[in-house]
């Protein structure tokens, strides 16, 4: 599987996110430009957290313009894994490629801990090995991480299984339904505020992000495996 | 047009003694006079005003500077640089600094805070270092204050809104609060990069010919003389000094990182230095001094914000996120490509000339043409210097003994003051993960920070407790290098050098300038004898309020090495049923400790002795114990003594502990003498434990229960962890939610 880590200005977890894959899961991986305009080659896209363009607009509103866009919209199109971690949900959210907004955490204050959080979903490729309603310890760390969305919107959430990650416990930002991280109607979308690129090493505290990783890993080589064979 | 018809002229400035408004005295303006053989022009004058400030120049500083070891087996560079480097073998190297922005934020405290931590993080990458971690040494006021409370709260919020978006995580450091503070905090900020050796970058001008470049954001009119308003007292007229404060960006500073560190691997980079206090003139000086040659430089080249900029704001302008570099002639395109691609200006403002010089044109004509070794050799001032009349008060007075009546209360009384509360409402604003390498994090001894591809990690800390320094400066300053060493001995690291910030008053009270000789003279011996040398540092003088002077505040910044992190050792109790051990015997010794300030409010008597022969062996034997893996937990017995050390060894953790001991409760629960180690071991390793230091007393053991038991002879003190976990972790956001 070969992925490709987007590297905007003021992107900040760009090379978290890169060792996760490269050393956590032992994958291939490359960072891409925000100048560039074509992501053929990679097999997952991965939008990493920090402070593209300063985020002195509304997080994210800058990035939903730059050159690559198209083609991670086009990737998402393909049913490419697209996983968009903080600033990188926030760019998700502005892009239009999932619901909802992000406000200032309802303390007004930057946030960054250790949280647990619930798996809601298991049955996403980004999930799958995890079970239904387990608690894993992966970290946060925003200033604007407060999900909002209307109430229709909620429903629709709700009534099609796509909140993916629900804080468990305190729920640290104020988000709507304690949502931690949706996906879009065909699966392949996940953004997400916690950071599972900071959980790939035991070292630093938990290793349960890196499942997250592998999961996207076996559906791959599932779906190339069925090809193939198909 | 520029406003330059308004300024005085040379005469004019003579006259009318306009250099003093500027910061120079007269006999610093007669020498100016001397140096240039003519009358200086006001641009001219504001270029010695800002080079010749304490600040920039610290020339009263210097003859006690001169105390500090700076060399040494590792040391790669000592200070003089932008930040110091420590070898830490494999061919990489260690570079860090710390520096103060003490009055920028009294005034304007998110800016004051944000910029501090912009500038340091500049003086790192400027020596081709990648920066990895910030450390934030912060003093304050009294809570109570509503103003105390805003200065607080917004220098956090700038600190954390810098650090966070940078992306570089702030993974330590320390917050103290005490009245001497009021009006007149201290944010100290300490930046830690690694690097190749290979890529060692210097700040000098070299090479006639070659290339001087103008790179990052463009110049305004922000931050002029800040660097003199660093140099003077804080008093009612500094809120007009506003604009001396900057503003700062860090996403242009994230892209000037990137941009730098691509540079740094470029042939055609001779020389890099940033533009920090005292701006264009202190880097263009430098440089130049540095490498014997002077800088030819065009002033209407250089990217302004702001129209109508005279040469004199152009030059003495803080505009923040710009740097220096001088590169070889006929690569200006190539280098310009690589800003570019970060959308950053490179513009070639100047060339390196043989001439000593710095000559500056401005609309066709030279505006300033001075002996570039001129502006960075301020004349040096000795200062006198006073033994107060508290300091031999306080020799002499009879020693302080505390009669506690209800040991319960003491201790959830302690632990609720916000010096010893925790720190929890600080450092969750800070992101102390991004870059994925925080082993350990902010709340223990020393943060430990991996070095990527290695099974090496740095470990890293500021101490200073000023308390000790204000009853005696001397071992005050010998304490703070001390319990810096054991922080990073306690996290599993082999000490390696220090950087340093010394806060005080002005020292143009002999009695604060004794205070200054003393705590160096003091640090300077615990540097040699505990081997590590100080290899960067900055002096912030003039921290005073009409209330009168600061205590004695030099900050030590320490990093470590951790040679394999499974050395990596932190303070909480690990196992039900481990021994716990007490290294080092209590002593009567209350001057300065937080049991005085608790029950006085103010301290007297002697600090607590400290024997450096003992610390270095005591230090090398813990050190040894951890490298064997015979300890499951250390903690270094510091402020508020053994009670507070038990204390925070069970915090966070399920157990309790049963201790007895054959000593003076008050004294083995709050003295604060020196050396002295809490430390858990798992029974397989008693017995070796016990033969490797064999002054340590086994005083009980780990229980899993909330109970802490401390027996004594006479009586029993008995305490609930879970309840002193609320006293100690709700204390500093319930003061600052609740008076907001």
């Amino acid at each position: 599987m070969k992925t490709a880590v987007i590297v905007f200005p003021g992107s900040n977890c760009d090379q978290d996110m890169y060792y996760a894959i490269k050393d956590g899961l032992g994958e291939e991986v490359d960072y891409v430009w925000h100048a560039e305009t074509s992501l053929d080659g990679y097999d997952a896209i991965m939008i990493p957290g920090g402070f593209s363009y300063g985020d002195y607009l509304r997080s994210g509103a800058i990035a939903r313009f730059a050159g690559i866009m198209p083609a991670v919209i086009e990737a998402a199109n393909q049913g490419k894994p697209v996983l968009g971690v903080c600033n990188g949900f926030q760019i998700l959210l502005e892009a239009g490629l999932l619901p909802g907004a992000m406000l200032k955490n309802k303390h007004l204050k930057f946030i960054c801990d250790m949280v647990n959080l619930k798996v809601e979903n298991n049955q996403t490729q980004f999930t799958k090995l995890y079970d239904k309603n387990e608690i894993i310890g992966i970290p946060i760390a925003h200033g604007e991480g407060n999900y909002f969305c209307d109430d229709a919107t909620l429903k629709e959430l709700q009534d099609n299984n796509r909140i993916v990650f629900t804080y468990s416990g305190e729920n640290p930002n104020g988000s709507r339904a304690d949502i931690a991280g949706i996906i879009n109607p065909a699966g392949n979308v996940l953004g997400m505020m916690p950071h599972p690129e900071r959980a790939a090493d035991a070292l630093l505290g938990s290793a349960d992000g890196l499942r997250l990783f592998q999961s996207i890993l076996n559906h791959w080589r599932e779906s190339t495996h069925a090809a193939y064979t198909s | 047009m520029p406003l330059t018809h308004l300024e005085p002229s040379p005469d004019q400035i003579e006259q009318d003694k306009v250099y003093r408004t500027m910061g120079l005295t007269e006999e610093e303006y007669q020498k100016v006079k001397k140096l240039l053989g003519r009358k200086p022009n006001y641009t001219e004058t504001g270029l010695f005003s800002v080079m010749w400030s304490e600040h920039c120049s610290y020339k009263t500083s210097k003859p006690v500077l001169k105390y500090f070891p700076t060399t040494g087996e590792h040391v790669l560079q000592g200070p003089g640089e932008g930040a110091g480097i420590v070898d830490i073998g494999d061919g990489q190297a260690v570079v860090f600094k710390i520096e103060s922005h003490n009055h920028p934020s009294a005034i304007e405290p998110y800016q004051g805070a944000a910029t501090g931590v912009g500038g340091i993080i500049r003086d790192v990458f400027s020596m081709g270092a990648r920066p990895v971690a910030l450390l934030d040494s912060l003093r304050f006021g009294n809570l109570d204050n509503s103003r105390v409370r805003y200065l607080f709260e917004e220098v956090v919020s700038g600190i954390a809104g810098y650090g966070n978006c940078i992306g570089i995580p702030t993974v330590g450091g320390e917050l103290q609060f005490d009245p001497c503070y009021n009006g007149n905090p201290l944010v100290n900020a300490m930046c830690v990069g690694i690097m190749n050796h290979e890529d060692i970058q210097v700040g000098q001008a070299r090479g006639i010919g070659n290339t001087v470049m103008y790179v990052g954001a463009s110049t305004g009119r922000d931050g002029i003389n800040g660097a003199t308003f660093a140099s003077e007292e804080i008093s009612e007229k500094s809120d007009e000094k506003r604009s001396a404060v900057q503003v700062g960006d860090p996403f242009m500073e994230k892209l000037l990182v990137e941009a730098c560190l691509e540079l740094t691997k470029h042939e055609a980079l001779v020389g890099i230095q940033d533009m920090g206090a005292a701006g264009l003139v202190s880097s263009a000086s430098e440089m130049a001094a540095k490498a014997g040659v002077g800088i030819h430089m065009n002033l209407d080249l250089i990217p302004q914000r702001e129209t109508e900029m005279t040469p004199y704001e152009m030059m003495l302008s803080e505009s923040q996120e710009r740097m220096l570099i001088v590169i070889k002639k006929g690569s200006e395109e190539e280098i310009k490509a690589i800003f570019a691609r970060w959308g950053l200006h490179a513009v070639a403002v100047g060339e390196v000339i043989e001439e000593e010089v710095l000559r500056l044109e401005h609309k066709g004509k030279i505006v300033a043409d001075v002996p570039s070794d001129s502006l960075a050799s301020a004349p040096v001032r000795h200062m006198p210097s006073k033994v107060p009349a508290s300091y031999l008060a306080n020799q002499s007075a009879s020693a302080w003994i505390p009669e506690i009546t209800n040991f319960e209360k003491t201790i959830k009384k302690l632990l609720a003051q916000p010096t010893h509360a925790s720190k929890e409402w600080v450092t969750r604003q800070y992101d102390y993960m991004v870059q994925t390498n925080t082993v350990v994090a902010p709340g223990s001894d020393a943060a430990v920070v991996r070095v990527r591809g290695t099974n090496k990690g740095l470990a890293m800390t500021t101490d200073c407790n000023a308390k000790y320094l204000a009853l005696d400066p001397n071992v005050g300053g010998k304490i703070a290098v001390a319990e810096a060493s054991r922080n990073i001995i306690c996290s599993g690291g082999v000490p390696l050098a220090i950087t340093d910030c010394l806060n005080f008053g002005s020292p143009e009270n002999p009695e604060v300038f004794w205070q200054i000789d003393e705590s160096v003279k003091g640090m300077a011996k615990a540097c040699d004898v505990l081997k590590t040398p100080v290899i960067s540092g900055n002096v912030s003088l003039y921290n005073e309020t009409d209330r009168g002077a600061i205590d004695p505040t030099p900050v030590v910044g320490m990093v470590g090495l951790v040679e394999n992190l499974d050395h990596v050792m932190t303070a909480p109790f690990k196992n039900e049923g481990d021994a716990v051990y007490v290294i080092g015997q209590a002593n009567p010794e209350f001057g300065g400790s937080a049991l005085q300030i608790l029950m006085d409010g103010e301290v007297s008597g002697k600090a607590p002795v400290l024997d450096l022969e003992l610390e270095k062996n005591r230090q090398g034997l813990v050190l040894k114990a951890i490298k064997s893996g015979y300890l499951a937990s250390a903690h270094d017995i510091s402020e508020g003594g053994l009670a507070l050390a038990i204390a925070e060894s069970l915090f966070g953790t399920e157990f309790g502990c049963d201790l007895h001991f054959n000593s003076d409760p008050a004294v083995e629960l709050f003295a604060e003498t020196q050396s002295r180690y809490l430390v858990t071991v798992p029974e397989a390793s008693k017995s070796a434990f016990e033969s490797l230091i064999e002054d340590a007393v086994l005083v009980g053991k780990v229980t899993r229960s909330e109970k802490i038991n401390l027996d004594f002879e006479a009586s029993t003190v008995t305490l609930n962890r879970t309840e002193l976990e609320n006293e100690w972790r709700g204390a500093l956001s319930c003061i600052m939610s609740a008076k907001n």
